[in-house]
Parts: C-alpha cells; structure tokens; sequence
C-alpha cells in the first residue's frame, strides 16, 4: 500500500541495522517490545495480503509517544496480522491488556439479560448512556491496508444489511461523499457525524487513504442506533441515549449487533473472531469486546476528590473529557467507561460501568452533603 | 538481491475489477485527475517498478487531495527513476500539461555555466532585498523520498554528509541532522530561516514523505550561510544559494560552482545524480522536471502589483509570484517572491536569465509608477 516501502524490494538489501527503526525518544507499546533482534527475525514476513512488519509499526515509528496516553504504536492490516506477527503483537497484548497470555481464551456474552441492573442509573448525574464496539468482516483486510475495491465491497455488503434490519432498527445510509449539506448539518447536531482523521495515530497508519470514498454513517430512525462504516474499523456499532437506562442501551447494542452479524454470515462473510483474540481489529487495543461502554456523567466533587483517580483504577474504569478521547472534561462533566476490553466478556465489562458510576454517584452524593466517602472506597476489582 | 515473496501478495486487489478500484475522481482538479482515465488505470494497475512502486503509489497523494483552490497540483509522484518509465502513459500526458506541451520526444537542456549568464549583478538593492537560487538532485541507485526504506534514506544522508564536508573554501560548512540538533542550534537555524520542518501540507503526507521523520534528516550549510542543502525532505537533497540584495548573478555563480562540486563528489564515490536528456534531473515530483531549478527574489513592488496588468505582465515574463513565505503564502507589504515559472525545456542559465532581466523590468515599471508616469511603453512581447 502506498505507505511507502510496503514492497520496498530493495529494503532487505540492508543490513538489520540499517533499517531497524530509531525508537531511542518513543514511548509507546510497539518501541517497549521491538528490539533489533526481533525485527531482524520478522522483516522479511508478510501475511498473505502482503502486510509486512513495516507495516504494522509505521505508525509507531511516526508518533514517539503520547503525552498522557501509552500508545499502541501498531496496527493489524488484516486478520493474519496477529498470526504472522505474533512475537511483537503477543507482548504489546500482553502489556496493553492486564497481562494476557498468548495461551488464554477470551469470554464473548452478548446476551443482554445476564447483566444485573443498570436501568436506573441517576438521570439528575448520568446525562446519557452509550455502548460502542467494532466489528471486522472476514474475508477483508483491514482499513489500514485495504484498496478501494476492498472498501467499497464492505459498504456495499454493510448497506444491504444494514438497509434489511426493522422495527426499532428501521434506518437509513448517508455515504459521506454525496451527503447534502442539510443532512451534513443534522448529523452534526445529532453527534453522529465523523470527520476524516486528523489524528496522526491514524493517518500514519494509512487509514485515510482515499477519504472519503466508500465511507458513511447508518442509523435507525429513532436515532439511538448508528453505525460507522470504514472508519477506524470496517464497522463501528454504537448505541446510544439521553439519560441512565444503560439495561436499555446495552439491550439494543446486543440484539442490534446479533441480527447484523447473521446477516453477514448469510452472505459468508462473518466477523472476525477467535478463542484467543475475540474480536479482531485494527488496533490491537480494541481486540477482545472491542466494547467501550461509558456514561456522560456530573462528578465535580468526586472529580477533585484526591481518590478521584484511585477509585477509578479500582474499579477498572476510565475517565476521559465529554468529546471523547483526548479531550478535557468541561463543567465536571466526565466520560467514564470501563478500562479493559480483552480477558472479559461484554456483559462483565458493563457490569463494571454500572456498579462503579453507581458508587460514583452515591460518592458524589455524599460529598455534596460535606460528607466523607472514606467507607465507599471500593476493594479493586 | 533478495525479494520479497512475489507478486502475488500485494497483487491480492487486482481479484477486484479495474472499475472497483478505480478512483472516484468526480470532484478532482489536479493534473492527474485530469488524465487519469478508467482505461489507463486498468491498463497501469497491475505493473510495478523493480523497486516495487505501483501505479496506486503514485497517485495516492492526488487522490486524497482532490484540488487547491488557486493552484493546480499534480496529484502524483514518483517513487524512484524508473516510475517515469514504467508509468509514461500517465506521467507524459502530465508532464506535457504541466510543462507548457513538452512532448515525450523533446529533449532538456542542461547549462550550470554561470558564465553564460549576461549581467544579473546590479538588480536595484532598494527593491530586491534578496536573491535565491534552488534546485533539487535524486541520488541514482536509491528510491525517492516516498518510497525509500530506512536504510536507503540513511544511505543517502550517509553519502551526502561525507561529500558536503569535503567542500572548501568559501562552501565549506557544517551538517546539523535534525534528530540530534541542540536547541541553540535549532534557534539559530530558525533565525536564519534555513530550518525545514516535519513537512504538515496533506499533499507530501499523503505521498508518504514524512515517514520515520526525523531519521536521516538534516540541514548542511557554509559558514558565510550562503550555500545550503537540505538532505531527505521532499527530494533527496535541496540545494540552495541565496544573499541578501540584488547580486543574483553572484547566488548563481555560487549555485553552479557548489552543484558541480557536489555532483563531482557524489561520482568519486560511485554515485551519479538521477538525469536523463528527456526529462534532464529526475526528482520526486513531475513539477520540478528539468532542471529543478526556481530562481527567485524578494522584491518590492507596491505599485506594480495593483496594476490591473501585473498578472499578465509577469506572465509574459514567464515569471511567478508567490508571498514572501514561499508557496501558498501571501504577500506582505508589497514584497513579493518573484520566481521562473518554468522548470523543463529550458536550462539554467536560460531561466535564470529570464528572472535577471524580467525583475530588471519589473522595477523599472514601478519606479515609472512612483513617479506618477505610465508604463504601457514598457510592456514586454510573450517570452
């Protein structure tokens, strides 16, 4: 793929010194676990799809390092990716997620009725609810690596799932490229619209090639339903709604993503998925549930409580601003979602949210009253 | 040499149709769009150079960037010497388009005798505050800047540190690679405005140029900080000759002098710089063809540039402006950056000579200006 020296022929004509990346300033998974050793062994693989070590760290090479996130510093260009490189990707796995050994079996449960709770969660705290995953179709490489066709070819077949679904799911496809401008307007008012990456994380990995061709956005009339698709991943399923009932969300997320995967599996063309991994995509962040279920949520006491940051380790949860990764929370308002994604299943995970920002907002509670939340600690998780 | 396991392998999108993998260029303006058709993509899509750069290499940065809004980009790059070879049926058409009908049987003349300049040593130093002379050189044997590995690209910097540091005299000076500068030393570099940055514009980014930056990257220049190259930015090296006031001639007597040295250099080591006497010097961008050379100065021209016939005037000059930041910036003050428009089927020598007696004109007609007089007289035919 353009990126450059993807079929470089001449690369291997230099020595593994010479061509072994400068990681001295990088801080990231990829640079903590790519010796010279280990890039010698693996630079002259490929996956089928030609993928190549290169490849796969090219990004972490152009992004040293994130001031306060450890990045990930790779990427998958198709479901071999994780095969074929597994003496990096294994330890960045490992490192990135709790401790995962390449022997252990991850845990999918997508039925919604397991979760305990979870539909009364504080509406005067919990402005809304939201549960997102992606999901990568078989028999593609992956967006960092895919050509038009390929891109095209998972619109086409997103669409026409997509488009079959009814009753609450009943929706409607706006490619990006020939959306109008009220449409544009409305799903920008609706949060729902996302841009061409301007993350370097993103476009040194080559997901922006061809913006924004075979690109676009699906969702249900009601407007608490969406699909992204050729983003990130091939899918991005979110679902989403005003308020504290994340039983409800997490309900529909559940029977959304079942029915549109048997449609797929209908056209052979299932998600990427296997015992070890779960689900495959590109960021080897992501594998697992790909699940990140979250609330926006009023915590400006607990928030500049001094176990603020403890509490949430604890309790295996994350914080981030209310515009999403990378951003500041505004007003106290936080973004708190579960932390993990691999080595636990879908259901657990939003067990998590639910029980924690419960306590959260009983702390909150408590500290607005000029009360000690010393005895609400929780035990880690 | 040792390959990579075969074609097949990144050959898995020619399973998809032509008309799948075509590009949608419905809302293109650049000069690879315009040429690009359904057929010679379906013609081109399969073949490779032998370093291995395919034909969606090449146009990727003129897919993701569909237009500027005043200048027309050209939308595609090379990856090595023999992309222009390999892919004639798309580069020739835009060459031709780019270069004011240069045909694929014309052949380029090269002329670095700064002799065969006449005058250029006394432009008005009241107007020209200063004058500059670049160009671009490909290292043959090495993958150009959007496709070279690691390993190439320190190959490069390797050869061009141990060339550049055998230079005396008044070219001798020192290399400052950008992943080591001290910050004094990257200060005095901005200050000089001889500092080049991780490159932000979309359409050398979508190319792949700024991969693994800064590794291999770096600025050499002369003491009197007169004579400057940059190493493995857009084209392997950037070469520039440049001082304050109008002594263009001197800038391009030194241009010439140092090229040639250089060049001299690079062959007792076994390396040539890419050339051929259709296309002249090879770089990584169709636009710098030729000779890769744009000569320019910073001038003040207050007046002139509101005339309504500015723009036609400098055309028929065969002259370009720019502001006083380079391209795509605007003018301040009245300065503009007055450059050749023109890279190939013209030498050196010819271009520079066009700027010398164009910018001679071009200040004649704004002192007739100051002076409240017309300049319709002064008119010049189209070069």
């Amino acid at each position: 793929m353009p990126f450059g020296n993807t079929h470089n022929n001449f690369k291997l004509n230099y020595k593994v010194e010479e061509e072994y990346p400068d990681l001295s300033k990088h801080n990231n998974h990829m640079a903590k676990v790519l010796t010279k050793e280990l890039y010698g062994k693996l630079r002259d693989k490929q996956t089928s799809s030609g993928y190549t070590l290169d490849d796969v760290i090219q990004t972490g090479i152009d992004n040293p390092g994130h001031p306060f996130i450890m990045t990930v510093g790779c990427v998958a260009g198709d479901e071999e990716s994780y095969e074929v490189f597994k003496d990096l990707l294994d330890p960045v796995i490992s490192d990135r997620h709790g401790g995962y050994k390449p022997t252990d079996k991850h845990k999918t449960d997508l039925n919604f009725e397991n979760l305990k709770g979870g539909d009364d969660l504080d509406p005067n705290y919990v402005l809304s609810s939201r549960v997102r995953t992606g999901r990568s179709i078989k028999g593609y490489t992956l967006p960092p690596h895919n050509s038009r066709g390929e891109r095209r070819a998972i619109e086409k077949l997103s669409i026409e799932a997509l488009t079959s679904l009814e009753g609450e799911f009943k929706g409607k496809y706006y490619p990006l490229k020939s959306m109008t401008d009220a449409e544009q307007e409305q799903l920008i008012n609706d949060h729902f619209l996302f841009d061409k990456p301007v993350s370097p994380l993103l476009t040194c990995a080559g997901m922006a090639r061809d913006w924004p061709d075979g690109r676009g956005i699906w969702h249900n009339d009601d407007k608490t339903f969406l699909v992204w698709v050729n983003e990130e991943d091939h899918l991005r399923v979110i679902s989403m709604q005003k308020g504290g009932n994340m039983r409800e969300v997490f309900r529909r997320f559940c029977v959304g993503l079942q029915k549109i995967e048997e449609i797929f599996k209908k056209h052979n063309h299932g998600f990427m998925w296997n015992e070890h991994l779960g689900y495959i995509l590109t960021c080897p962040s992501n594998l697992g549930t790909g699940l990140r279920g979250g609330v926006h949520v009023k915590l400006p006491k607990l928030s500049t409580h001094a176990k603020f940051e403890e509490i949430l380790t604890r309790l295996r949860l994350q914080k981030r601003g209310t515009g999403g990764v990378d951003t500041a929370s505004v007003g106290g308002v936080f973004d708190i979602s579960n932390a993990d994604r691999l080595g636990s299943s879908e259901v657990e995970q939003v067990q998590l949210v639910v029980d924690g920002v419960k306590l959260m907002v009983e702390m909150e509670k408590k500290l607005e009253k000029g009360e000690a939340i010393d005895s609400m600690i929780p035990a880690q998780k | 040499p040792v390959l990579f396991d075969d074609l097949a392998a990144h050959l898995f999108k020619l399973n998809y149709s032509a008309e799948q993998e075509y590009p949608d260029l419905s809302q293109h303006n650049n000069h690879m769009a315009k040429v690009l058709t359904p057929e010679m993509y379906a013609q081109l899509r399969d073949k490779e150079t032998p370093s291995g750069f395919t034909l969606d290499d090449v146009i990727q940065t003129g897919v993701d960037n569909p237009g500027h809004p005043f200048i027309m980009t050209v939308g595609c790059v090379a990856g090595d010497e023999e992309t222009y070879e390999v892919f004639k049926d798309l580069l020739d058409p835009v060459i031709e388009d780019r270069h004011g009908g240069y045909k694929p049987t014309d052949k380029h003349k090269t002329d670095l005798n700064a002799e065969n300049l006449q005058g250029g040593d006394d432009l008005d130093p009241n107007y020209v505050l200063s004058s500059r002379v670049r160009t671009g050189r490909s290292i043959r044997g090495f993958c150009l800047p959007p496709h070279c590995s690691r390993g190439e690209r320190r190959g490069i910097e390797q050869l061009s540190i141990e060339a550049l540091d055998s230079l005396e005299g008044d070219l001798k000076g020192k290399y400052y690679a950008l992943k080591n500068m001290t910050e004094e030393e990257q200060q005095q570099l901005i200050d000089d405005h001889f500092l080049f940055d991780k490159p932000v514009s979309p359409l050398l980014l979508a190319s792949g140029m700024a991969r693994d930056w800064p590794d291999a990257r770096g600025i050499w220049h002369n003491d009197n900080k007169t004579f400057l190259v940059w190493v493995n930015e857009e084209d392997h090296l950037r070469v520039i000759s440049m001082q304050k006031g109008g002594n263009m001639r001197e800038v391009f007597n030194r241009f010439c002098t140092g090229l040639t040295k250089i060049e001299d250099l690079f062959k007792d080591r076994g390396h040539e710089f890419m050339w051929n006497e259709h296309l002249g010097y090879v770089l990584t961008c169709p636009s710098n063809l030729g000779t890769g050379l744009r000569a320019g100065v910073h001038v003040k021209l207050p007046h002139l540039s509101k005339h309504e016939k500015f723009g036609e005037i400098l055309k028929r000059l065969r002259l370009q402006k720019r502001g006083t930041g380079g391209v795509d910036t605007a003018a301040v003050g009245g300065v503009f950056d007055i450059s050749n428009a023109d890279r190939l089927g013209f030498s050196e020598v010819e271009l520079v000579q066009m700027v010398v007696d164009g910018v001679n004109l071009l200040v004649n007609m704004e002192k007739r200006l100051e002076s409240g007089d017309g300049i319709d007289d002064l008119m010049p035919e189209q070069k």
